[in-house]
């Protein structure tokens, strides 16, 4: 049975760096109606952060590799993106504690416990218009899929799904959090920035994992 | 995109260089943690106060570090947040022992980092309060929204902390006159053009020509309806009235009266702009204390401008006469 290993984390996370880079100006795009026109300028600056923190040290064990992610994140996106992605990989590297090759459940949990950490630090809910629009249905995707029996491939590649939709969800909410939400009823009917790059993290996950 | 330039990626740090090399004198740049600080800092038994945001409101915050004002202050990217890393290099290296005030706009990111950065101040053993600053009354104050944002009051409140601090007052006191400074104070803004984000290369928003956008904030986020451009009597009303009907009320207090461009708006009609606003203020029976006009908290190259209104006791006036001496705000030294 597959399992996700240190190898697979680091391919996971430069595999988002390059999808990130590649979607920047799209991202930013989506900010710049409803937000201040910096989400993939910065989230691009932070990944290639990462990436350069992967570079210069032997990957490690899988749950250092992700708090070094998350640390590199706070440190060098600033916004709310920073703090929200930084403490998501940060959580998700305390979920996976010991740092042994883990199997889809445990993932599972280290998700959701990234997940907890966005809630706890942006004080977000479903509905908001946020990035926890997507993660929300596909951390529920995944462990549906998980407890029917899939594997971890098969698991993200339904999160990824699930994420994907919650994204597009997003376009007719109101903002209730972040500069979006300045705009009240002018937010409608754009997609939001975070849920977007959160659906590509999720499909990174299922392109590189196990 | 026009800009004076070299590289999107460079802006801030170069614009950094070139404040150390104006006022070297008296700021010291700390730029591997891009942080401003007085050239004078830390200072002993005094409160230190920091502030900080995204980079692109010039004067504000850099340009009002110095004797009266901030000992320091953090520039994020542009329109971004400084990290917690920044804060607490600027929190450590003003530390005179009797605690530091952090100035936070209520901006979700900027609110975020300096809730991380205290932490960390925290457990290097230094005291932080913090002071978030939510005036403006475009936004909807909600328990179900990030509430109002901080934009104009901030400068006022700079300027009335900073004095006290320098008076030697205690972290709590100066941190209550900060707060106290922020429930009386309110404003509005608008812009005639948008600003661009050097590293988005295109402005953030179009506008007609004969459209404004009324009650928008600092980063070229659109703001809270579009009008068709109107005359300056009448722009003054669209934002003076929202301010006036929001402000505490005071039976013939008077009110530090600010009248802010956003960059792109030379101060002829600044003037005119602030002309407007006095005669509203008398005809409401409202007296001016002091005023202020002038590009004190910008976004980029945006045209408008904001009003801000600040219900002011003696106490407030005779801390904003203090004397102040930073690149962005001088008197009385």
């Amino acid at each position: 049975m597959p399992e996700v290993t240190a190898e697979g984390l680091e391919r996971w996370l430069r595999r988002f760096a390059d999808v990130v880079h590649d979607h920047a100006a799209e991202l930013t795009e989506l900010d710049s109606a409803i937000g201040d026109a910096d989400h993939g300028s910065n989230m691009d600056r932070g990944m290639r952060a990462v990436v350069g923190a992967l570079d210069d040290g032997a990957a490690g064990a899988a749950d250092a590799m992700l708090k070094k992610a998350g640390m590199t994140l706070v440190s060098t996106v600033g916004g709310a993106s920073g703090p929200l992605y930084g403490t998501f990989f940060l959580r998700v590297g305390g979920g996976l504690a010991g740092g042994q090759a883990v199997d889809a459940a445990t993932l599972g949990r280290a998700l959701r416990a990234g997940l907890e950490g966005v809630v706890a630090r942006g004080k977000a809910e479903p509905g908001d218009k946020t990035m926890v629009d997507a993660l929300v249905p596909a951390l529920d995707a995944y462990d549906a899929a998980v407890a029917g029996g899939a594997g971890i491939a098969e698991a993200l590649s339904a999160a990824a799904d699930a994420a994907e939709e919650g994204c597009a969800a997003t376009i007719p909410l109101v903002a209730r959090k972040g500069r979006a939400s300045y705009l009240g009823p002018r937010s409608a009917g754009h997609q939001d920035p975070g849920a977007t790059s959160t659906a590509l993290l999720l499909r990174s996950a299922a392109d590189s994992l196990p | 995109m026009k800009k004076l330039i070299n590289d999107p990626a460079d802006v801030v740090r170069e614009a950094l260089l070139g404040m150390q090399a104006a006022h070297g004198d008296r700021l010291r740049v700390d730029h591997s943690n891009r942080v401003v600080f007085r050239a004078d800092v830390p200072r002993r038994g005094k409160v230190g106060l920091v502030s900080g945001g995204g980079s692109g409101h010039e004067p504000m915050h850099g340009g009002f570090v110095g004797p009266g004002m901030l000992d320091a202050a953090c520039a994020g990217e542009v329109f971004t947040s400084p990290v917690p890393d920044q804060m607490l290099a600027a929190t450590l290296g003003v530390d005179g022992g009797a605690g530091v005030l952090h100035i936070v706009k209520n901006y979700t990111g900027d609110v975020m980092n300096f809730e991380m950065a205290a932490e960390l101040a925290a457990e290097n053993g230094v005291e932080v309060v913090s002071v978030v600053t939510d005036d403006d009354v475009a936004v909807q104050d909600s328990l179900y929204t990030a509430g109002r944002r901080g934009v104009g009051v901030t400068v006022l409140l700079e300027k009335i902390a900073g004095a006290a601090a320098e008076e030697g007052r205690p972290l709590s006191e100066v941190a209550d006159l900060a707060r106290r400074v922020d429930e009386q104070g309110r404003s509005m803004g608008m812009a005639l053009t948008s600003c661009t984000v050097p590293a988005a290369g295109r402005p953030t928003f179009e506008l007609g020509e004969n459209e404004i956008e009324v009650g928008i904030g600092i980063h070229g986020e659109p703001g809270r309806e579009r009008r068709p451009l109107a005359p300056a009597r009448e722009v003054a009303a669209m934002l003076v009235e929202p301010v006036l009907a929001d402000l505490p009320a005071a039976d013939g207090a008077p009110v530090i009266a600010f009248l802010n461009g956003m960059g792109g708006t030379p101060l002829i009609e600044l003037y005119i702009m602030y002309s407007e606003v006095q005669q509203l203020l008398e005809k409401a029976g409202v007296p001016v204390a002091r005023s202020l006009v002038g590009n004190y908290i910008t976004s980029l190259e945006m045209a408008g401008c904001s009003v801000t209104l600040l219900r002011a006791d003696d106490e407030l006036v005779r801390l904003w006469d203090a004397p102040v001496n930073t690149p962005g705000l001088r008197w009385g030294i």
